[in-house]
């Protein structure tokens, strides 16, 4: 069942530590209590589950402790696992990643959180050089079972050093995992996996989801639940086109379904919760039935998530498509401040739908009106 | 030290014959730094260091025959040839690499240190007191990382020695050139660590600094920077011509070289005589022969080792286009199969 989607208010305005007050909907009654879990209070779960469970995982990162977290996902453990366990770091992103990825060879646990994947740039040597790397260099004697997670890609009107998205970067590295959760679910899962992992994991997550809410079975809330890595999840069935997408765009390509629906395209919307590895099976069996394909991320154009998605399926899948293959991404510019521009730079839901349109031939211009 | 200078000595030559390739660099001249600290350790002690790593990895205990075939990019190998001269790791002797990047090491064994401080606190291991030691250079000490790591090791009171080996060069580049206060060792007590400086030519007078620095760490004190004066006789890497550096600054240095100081003291105290040196020289000369035989014997690795080990766990290489976990499909194991 997919899941009903409370709605934000207005995007843009408000600081980056935003309380986004959800707007009620329509809230249909289930029989069976689902509860309802924001995102934040989900990776806030997962990550204390984990901690309880294995005293070697600890979490370090900026104002992870007292601050309770930058975007309050670190909210209360350090009350209940103590400062050895729940680490405020100086500003120093190449010295407490370095620090993490030296005390993983010796088999803790870390979770390094940066305050945006952006000052991960800081650290980049690390994440890649020291830690990606090593098991392949020392031949599998030393294996680096480290999660770096953190906020990724645009917020609201955060300017172009706060908005690059990075998981084509770090996707492109091998021995990385690099995961993208969307809802609450996926994050519980994902991270529990990660944290479970015995190999580097990026964690990519998304600001402007922290404070959106889905419901959660009770299968999602018991602590050992995980999903499993390279699995991606058909959001929603359909048989005319496959939309690609992860993180917050997996919402707006839902909400793009919608109005294909009323427009007689069924569209199959993928959630790949997998950037690296991609689950090119999944993503190609889904065009081998709908034949048209469309990739959607907020990342810049070039060497994008979507170009690896399109040239798989040329590959594997050229003589199922009927239509060129689509791909969206955010524009080519560094992520202007002022709102409207902002609204432009990042994919919206009219292009979603547009380019769905356009697989399947129905007459619409190529350029956005502005 | 004599295993370390006959070491680097065959790399050279074998170097020059085409049996190693890459990036090779050498130890010579610095052998009193990493004998004087490493052999003070226990095996559980670890140590991190920089490309120029193969005589940190023979002092701390990796055999010469592993070194070799690692050189050679065998499979035999300490990381059966897929790290090469720049990445050497050993877990067995807690050797932790072997970095190319300046002061990418330096972190990570901070962490090493971290490690061993949370297993004594927080996993209750009350006999965890594991030193680790930090080599690099003199370039790397006006690199950020550095300065990042001093502050949170002095701040959070980890087991850790940094050990600066100055050589005066980084590559063509002077210290002195390059640093607004060349006197490293005074670093230290900017960021609350006591900082020394040892004539790094002189092993035993390396050995006292460090004893003192290692038992600091191991009593929970903290950090320690200790920077040693030393001086390499070859160039960077061969590949480097080494053109800028004075013959005559050259010469000086040569004549301190550490074996040979160290040879005329025992001599001169008659701890021991001519010719219980020279033998100990030819076995070591035994050591190396036997460890180029072996690595030139040894076969290369074969095509399936090419996939392993890029993860701990390979379910990460994702699942196939017949929807089974690529690393079950038996080509995969082959090295054959298409990823």
């Amino acid at each position: 069942m997919w899941g009903i989607i409370r709605q934000k208010v207005a995007a843009g305005g408000g600081s980056p530590v935003a309380r986004i007050r959800p707007v009620v909907s329509n809230l249909r009654n289930y029989s069976s209590a689902v509860k309802q879990m924001m995102v934040r209070e989900a990776l806030n779960s997962a990550l204390d589950e984990e901690m309880s469970a294995d005293p070697k995982v600890f979490l370090m990162g900026e104002e992870v402790g007292e601050y309770q977290g930058a975007y309050k996902i670190s909210k209360g453990l350090l009350e209940k696992y103590g400062p050895e366990r729940v680490l405020d770091t100086p500003i120093t992103e190449a010295g407490f990643t370095g620090i993490g990825v030296g005390a993983a060879y010796y088999g803790l646990k870390p979770v390094v959180e940066f305050m945006t994947f952006n000052f991960s740039m800081q650290a980049i040597d690390h994440i890649i050089n020291s830690a990606a790397k090593s098991n392949y260099m020392s031949s599998g004697q030393i294996s680096v079972p480290i999660v770096f997670r953190g906020p990724n890609g645009a917020a609201a009107g955060v300017g172009a050093q706060h908005s690059h998205c990075y998981a084509a970067w770090y996707a492109s590295v091998p021995g990385l995992k690099v995961l993208s959760p969307y809802s609450s679910e996926d994050a519980r899962g994902l991270l529990k996996a990660a944290i479970r992992d015995p190999d580097p994991v990026v964690f990519l997550e998304n600001e402007l989801l922290y404070g959106e809410s889905f419901p959660v079975s009770a299968e999602v809330l018991d602590s050992s639940f995980c999903l499993p890595i390279g699995k991606a999840k058909i959001e929603r069935e359909g048989k005319d086109v496959t939309i690609t997408a992860f993180s917050k765009i997996v919402g707006l390509s839902l909400k793009a379904a919608e109005i294909l629906a009323k427009e007689g395209i069924s569209a199959e919307v993928i959630n790949l919760r997998s950037i690296r590895p991609l689950d090119r099976s999944t993503i190609n069996a889904s065009v081998r039935k709908t034949n048209r394909l469309v990739t959607v991320e907020e990342g810049f154009p070039q060497h994008g998530v979507g170009a690896e998605i399109c040239a798989s399926v040329i590959e594997e899948s050229f003589g199922y498509l009927d239509a060129p293959v689509e791909r969206i991404a955010g524009a080519d510019v560094p992520m202007p401040y002022a709102a409207n521009l902002e609204r432009m730079a990042v994919p919206q839901v009219e292009d979603i739908v547009r380019a769905a349109k356009r697989a399947c031939y129905r007459s619409v211009p190529m350029a956005a009106a502005a | 030290m004599i295993l370390g200078r006959s070491f680097e000595d065959m790399c050279a030559q074998m170097y020059y014959r085409g049996k190693m390739f890459g990036f090779v660099h050498l130890y010579n001249g610095q052998e009193a730094v990493s004998t004087g600290f490493i052999k003070l350790l226990k095996k559980e002690d670890s140590v991190v260091s920089t490309y120029r790593d193969h005589v940190h990895a023979l002092s701390k205990g990796v055999p010469a025959r592993a070194v070799m075939s690692e050189l050679f990019g065998k499979a035999t190998g300490c990381c059966r040839g897929q790290g090469g001269s720049m990445h050497m790791f050993s877990k067995e002797h807690n050797l932790l690499g072997g970095f190319a990047f300046i002061g990418e090491g330096i972190p990570v064994a901070t962490g090493a240190a971290f490690t061993s401080k949370y297993r004594r606190e927080v996993l209750k291991e009350a006999d965890c007191d594991h030193v680790t030691l930090a080599f690099f250079g003199d370039g790397t000490c006006n690199n950020g990382q550095f300065f990042e790591c001093l502050n949170m090791a002095a701040l959070w009171k980890l087991p850790i020695v940094f050990v600066v080996e100055n050589n005066l060069w980084a590559i063509g580049m002077s210290h002195l050139r390059a640093t607004s206060d060349p006197q490293i060792y005074k670093k230290g007590p900017a960021f609350g660590m006591p900082g020394f400086h040892v004539d790094g030519m002189d092993v035993l007078k390396v050995r006292e600094v460090a004893k003192e620095a290692i038992e600091r760490a191991r009593r929970g004190e903290g950090p320690t920077l200790v920077e040693c004066e030393t001086y390499r006789f070859r160039g960077h890497s061969l590949a480097d011509p080494d053109e800028l550096r004075d013959p005559a600054e050259k010469a000086r240095y040569a004549a301190r070289d550490p074996i040979t100081a160290l040879k005329k003291y025992l001599i001169e105290s008659s701890l021991a005589s001519e010719a219980e040196l020279k033998a100990i020289e030819k076995k070591i000369d035994e050591v190396v022969e036997d460890a180029v035989e072996f690595a030139d014997e040894s076969a290369p690795p074969p095509r399936s080792q090419l996939l392993e080990n890029v993860f701990a766990d390979p379910k990460g290489f994702g699942i196939g286009p017949d929807g089974r976990y690529r690393c079950e499909d038996p080509k995969f194991t082959e090295g054959t199969a298409h990823v």
